[in-house]
Order: C-alpha cells, then sequence, then structure tokens
C-alpha cells in the first residue's frame, strides 16, 4: 500500500515537471521536442512488445496502426470537432478516436493471424501495412500523396507525459492479467496453450487491439506535433526503427521498451550531425544486436522499480528456445 | 485487340523481371526455411553495379551483366556467412529481423555513396519491329528471352546435377544431410550466390527498361517478387516462375483499367487473400504443424 502511495507520488512529480519544462522554460525548446518524440516511441515500442515480445508473433504493421490512428485523429480535430472547443476537451477525445480506429482495423490484422504464423504473419502485417499506405494515398480528402495539414500544435509535453504513463500502466497491468500470462503460453507453444484451456483467438484478438489502440494513440501525438503527415512516414522503415527499439531494449520486457525507445531516440539525435551514415549504423545496431544478444538489452526481464510487478515467479517467462 | 496484345508483352516483360527475383526468394526459403528479406536490395544492388560497370568502366552489355552478376553474388554469399550463418540456430525471428535489417543497410550504403537516382545508359541498340500496331522492342525481346534461359538452366540445374539433387535434399532435410557427406554449408553459399546473381541480372535489365534507379527501388520490387514467390508456393522454383507472370499480368491489367495508385493497394490485397486462403501458394504443398 505504502509502496503504490509512493509511486502514485511519484507519477504526479513527474507530471508537475513535465508541465514547469515548457512553462517555465528550463529546456531549450529542441530538448523538449527530442523529450515529446521520446515519448511518443515509448508508447510504440511498448505497445509493439505486446505482440512481438510477450505473445512473441512477428508483427511489421505497427506503422501502418500508427497511420491509421495519425490520420483519424487529425481528421477529428481539423474537421469534425468545433474549433472553439478548448484543448482540454478535444485532444483526448480526438486521441481516443484515432486509437479506436487503429484498434478496429487492428481487427483485420488479428483474423489471419489465427490461421497463420511465424514469417507469414510478418508478411500478413506488412501486406497490411502497404495498403494502408495506398489506401492513405488513394483519398483525396486527406491530401492523397501530398499529405495532410492543418492540425493545430495540440501535443505538448504534460499530454506526452500522461499518455506514457496511462499507456504502461494499461499495458502492464494487461501483461500481468490472464491474458497476459495467456499471451506468454502463446508464445511458449500455441498449440499447448490451446490444449491448456487458453482461448488462443480470444487473447491475440485482444493483444492486437489493444497494441493496435496505443499505436494509434501514438499517431495521434505523433500527427499534433508535426502538424503534418504523408502516408510515407509510415512505411516500413518505420516500423522497422519500432522493431529496434523493441528488439535493442528487450522483448517482453515494458521496462526493456523504455530503455529501448530512450537509447534509440538520442542517439538518432546524437549522431545527427553524421547525416545519412547514421541510417547505416541503425540497421547495423540491429544486425550485430541479433548476432550477440538476439534478447536485448533487458531480454525478458524488467525493470522493477519502473513496473512494478505482484510477484516474481508469476511471470518469470521462459526464454523463447529454439525453434522446434 | 492489339491494345490487349501490347499489354500482354508489357506483362510478360515485368512477370519475367519478377519471376528472375522471386526465384532468390524461393531457393533460399527452400533450403533455409527463412525469408531473405534482403534479396530485393541486392536487386538494386545488382542495378547500380550494372551502372557502375556501364559508366565508370565503359563495358558493353554482356560483361556489364556479368559483372553485375558476379559482384552480386559475391555480396551475396558475405552476407550469408556473416549475418545469416550464427544464427541458423537461433530463434528463427532472429533471422527475420537480421534480413530486414540488413536490407535497410545496403539501401542506407547505398545512399550513403550515391546520394541522387542515377540514370542508366542505353547498353544495346534500340530498334523495334512492327506487327500490325503491335510494337516489340529490342529491350523487351532481350529481357524475356534472357529471363526465359535463366530460368530454364537453373530448373535444369535443379532437376538434373549432381549439386541441383544436393539442394533438394537439404530443403528436405537438412539434419539428416550432412551425414550423407553433402557439404552444406558450401551448397547454401552456393544457393545464396545463385539467387543474388539471377536477382543482379533482373536489376541489370530493369535499369535498362525503366533507366532511372534509386538506392529505395528494390523495397517495392522485391515485395511483389516476393509475392510472386508466395503465390506460387514458396520453396517451389517452378511456382516463383509462375508467380512472377501472373503478378506482371495482374499488375499490368490493374493498370489498364484502374488509375495506376491502385496498383500496390489490388497486388498486397491479392497477397492478403491469397496468405488467408491458400497460404501454401498454387504449386506449393501445405505443411501441417506439428506438436
Amino acid at each position: 500500500m505504502k509502496h503504490q502511495i509512493a509511486i502514485l507520488g511519484l507519477i504526479f512529480a513527474g507530471w508537475g515537471l513535465a508541465w514547469a519544462i515548457p512553462h517555465y522554460g528550463w529546456l531549450n525548446p529542441y530538448i523538449q521536442l527530442v523529450l515529446m518524440y521520446l515519448g511518443i516511441n515509448i508508447i510504440l515500442a511498448a505497445s509493439l512488445n505486446l505482440v512481438n515480445g510477450f505473445m512473441g508473433e512477428f508483427s511489421v504493421g505497427h506503422a501502418g496502426f500508427m497511420a491509421v490512428g495519425a490520420y483519424a485523429a487529425s481528421c477529428l480535430t481539423v474537421a469534425v470537432f468545433p474549433v472553439n472547443w478548448p484543448a482540454v476537451m478535444l485532444f483526448p477525445v480526438a486521441l481516443v478516436g484515432g486509437g479506436l480506429a487503429a484498434a478496429v482495423t487492428a481487427l483485420i490484422v488479428a483474423v489471419p493471424s489465427f490461421r497463420v504464423r511465424g514469417d507469414y504473419l510478418a508478411i500478413v502485417t506488412l501486406a497490411f501495412c502497404m495498403i494502408v499506405k495506398s489506401v492513405l494515398e488513394n483519398i483525396e480528402g486527406v491530401g492523397g500523396p501530398r499529405g495532410f495539414m492543418g492540425m493545430e500544435r495540440l501535443t505538448t509535453l504534460p499530454w506526452v507525459y500522461a499518455w506514457v504513463v496511462l499507456a504502461l500502466w494499461m499495458l502492464r497491468n494487461l501483461v500481468y492479467s490472464k491474458y497476459g500470462r495467456g499471451m506468454t503460453a502463446i508464445r511458449d507453444d500455441e498449440i499447448v496453450a490451446n490444449l491448456c484451456g487458453i482461448n488462443t483467438r480470444r487473447v491475440k484478438i485482444v493483444a492486437f487491439v489493444v497494441s493496435a489502440f496505443w499505436a494509434g494513440i501514438a499517431g495521434g501525438l505523433f500527427a499534433h506535433l508535426l502538424q503534418f503527415i504523408n502516408p510515407r512516414m509510415f512505411d516500413l522503415l518505420k516500423s522497422t526503427e519500432i522493431l529496434i527499439m523493441v528488439y535493442l531494449g528487450g522483448m517482453a520486457s515494458l521496462g526493456g521498451s523504455v530503455l529501448g525507445a530512450a537509447i534509440y531516440t538520442i542517439m538518432m539525435e546524437v549522431l545527427r550531425p553524421f547525416g545519412v551514415w547514421r541510417m547505416v549504423l541503425m540497421p547495423l545496431l540491429l544486425v550485430v544486436l541479433m548476432i550477440f544478444r538476439p534478447q536485448g538489452i533487458m531480454g525478458l526481464r524488467e525493470v522493477r522499480w519502473l513496473i512494478p510487478g505482484r510477484d516474481r515467479a508469476a511471470v518469470k517467462p521462459t526464454p523463447p528456445g529454439k525453434d522446434s | 485487340m492489339t491494345y490487349f496484345l501490347q499489354q500482354c508483352l508489357n506483362a510478360l516483360q515485368l512477370g519475367s523481371i519478377y519471376a528472375l527475383i522471386a526465384l532468390g526468394y524461393t531457393m533460399v526459403y527452400g533450403i533455409l526455411s527463412m525469408i531473405n528479406f534482403a534479396h530485393g536490395d541486392l536487386f538494386m544492388i545488382g542495378a547500380f553495379m550494372a551502372f557502375a560497370a556501364a559508366t565508370l568502366l565503359g563495358l558493353s552489355f554482356v560483361p556489364t551483366l556479368v559483372f553485375a552478376m558476379l559482384a552480386v553474388a559475391l555480396l551475396g554469399v558475405l552476407i550469408e556467412r556473416l549475418a545469416y550463418k550464427p544464427l541458423r540456430q537461433a530463434h528463427k525471428m532472429s533471422v527475420v529481423i537480421t534480413a530486414l535489417g540488413i536490407g535497410i543497410l545496403l539501401e542506407h550504403l547505398t545512399l550513403a555513396f550515391s546520394p541522387y537516382p542515377r540514370h542508366m545508359p542505353p547498353l544495346i541498340a534500340h530498334f523495334s519491329w512492327n506487327f500490325g500496331g503491335l510494337s516489340l522492342s529490342s529491350l523487351q525481346l532481350l529481357i524475356i528471352f534472357l529471363s526465359m534461359a535463366l530460368m530454364l538452366a537453373l530448373d535444369w540445374m535443379v532437376r538434373r546435377t549432381k549439386v541441383g539433387m544436393a539442394m533438394r535434399a537439404i530443403s528436405w532435410n537438412i539434419t539428416v544431410v550432412p551425414m550423407m557427406g553433402v557439404p552444406v554449408n558450401r551448397i547454401i553459399s552456393l544457393t545464396f550466390a545463385i539467387g543474388a546473381s539471377l536477382g543482379a541480372a533482373a536489376g541489370t535489365m530493369y535499369a535498362m527498361a525503366y533507366p532511372v534507379i534509386d538506392p529505395y527501388m528494390g523495397i517495392m520490387v522485391g515485395w511483389k517478387a516476393f509475392i510472386s514467390a508466395v503465390v506460387g508456393g514458396i520453396g517451389n522454383i517452378r511456382g516463383a516462375m509462375i508467380g512472377g507472370f501472373i503478378l506482371g499480368a495482374v499488375e499490368i491489367g490493374t493498370v489498364a483499367v484502374l488509375p495506376s495508385t491502385y496498383r500496390d493497394f489490388v497486388v498486397f490485397s491479392l497477397l492478403l487473400g491469397l496468405l488467408i486462403f491458400r497460404p501454401w501458394g498454387i504449386l506449393g504443398t501445405p505443411r501441417p504443424e506439428k506438436v
């Protein structure tokens, strides 16, 4: 109980800090911007980790869900909601709308996941990502290939902070719930999980939908930070970036995703003077990581002080064994 | 009618390029059960090697083609040895992620060396024949015939030679075959070399047919070739050839009927539908999952 109050206090203190930084101008705007991108990347990596890490599937279509969320949320703020609404009311509703739109499209990916696994599912999610991009390019109402603009800059540091905390809290609760154990069981062996009475279809739908929902939220935040989106931003390269954060931080570890997103985002900013060579370094890092430490930095462990868990033994997963 | 025949000819040209690339995917999948996501970028490197040979060295068509094929074959073997071989016993997903990473690495390395799109010089004399409104260019003829020849040669090699027999044996059971005295690593390297050089041949011809080349050209073409391999039944060499021509026909057909922006949508929807209803493709056989 005391532990929980302390955590709650820390969360609110963090929010206060996130509010004070832009308000009093403690950090320069560039660093604030990087922090906001970091928050968005944390949401993306943690939500993808649900499907790729905890459930052991291989989805490469996360950028597609992000695109759906970004476009839906932007349409809501630009075209649907009255402009005179205060941002406090409008923004969360628009973001949740974007998240829900992404969650609904996730059902399209969840259904094939009942039939195919592994690399085939990777193809399905990739095809989905390409279809999303192609459809967006063909809708003239959102600018087609030219992109969509006109959003106000509603994303601020306190908002990003709040959504990150909410995302991590919800994902943590999900991971430690019955569904979370179901996901871990699917990763270890889907057929055995089914035999043990786990409704694997239901667990998969929950994982895909929740993961996509948060990708949609991140997309909405991204769109209202950049104030311009176009379909090419959400291609395979974006998905790969998120994958790198997930695998760098560690599979099946929310704390690892936070760490992976932080390392990746900061490294990309620090290496900016190197121009295109930093884009060479990024995939090289992934390849080296896969050869020498395929489970990532945190690999299947959790950062306890960041993501408190009730019971260590109950969630200790078995490492992904050699492919049988 | 002439229009239809002309489109058929275009489909044949595009399809043979897809088929050549699809062979690289399908051969590697057949032997190692891994999707070499970097193969589309090997195709791109092939185009750039051809460009380098044609402009920097000033070679004519045949030496250019041979140079590109050899260089990319070497690169393919190098990638296999350095990146995929250490992961042969690892989790399957690690290999897939590595392949994705290698693909992006190749794109950005090329981008670092050649930041602007390049224009491929014409390598063969251009003339065209006219059959009552139907025009056939020397380039189209070359692409279709060269691809056919390469494919027939590969098919013959896999079915009739000892090396081909070793390849088929490895794809049948990789754990038992080494005990029969088959040099598995050498055969795997050879498979990568052949797949990569076919991709490079496709890259050279693609660059001649659509002369503007850039480091990202391999992504889309690679994916479509991959879809061809899946449509035909991945792991099946004849399936990849058939799949390539089907995809070429679908794509040209879509552009003939709908606006060209719908092309990718139609092609990827085809893939999605196929994977849901017949994931093993036209010529493939379903593999039930065993406990």
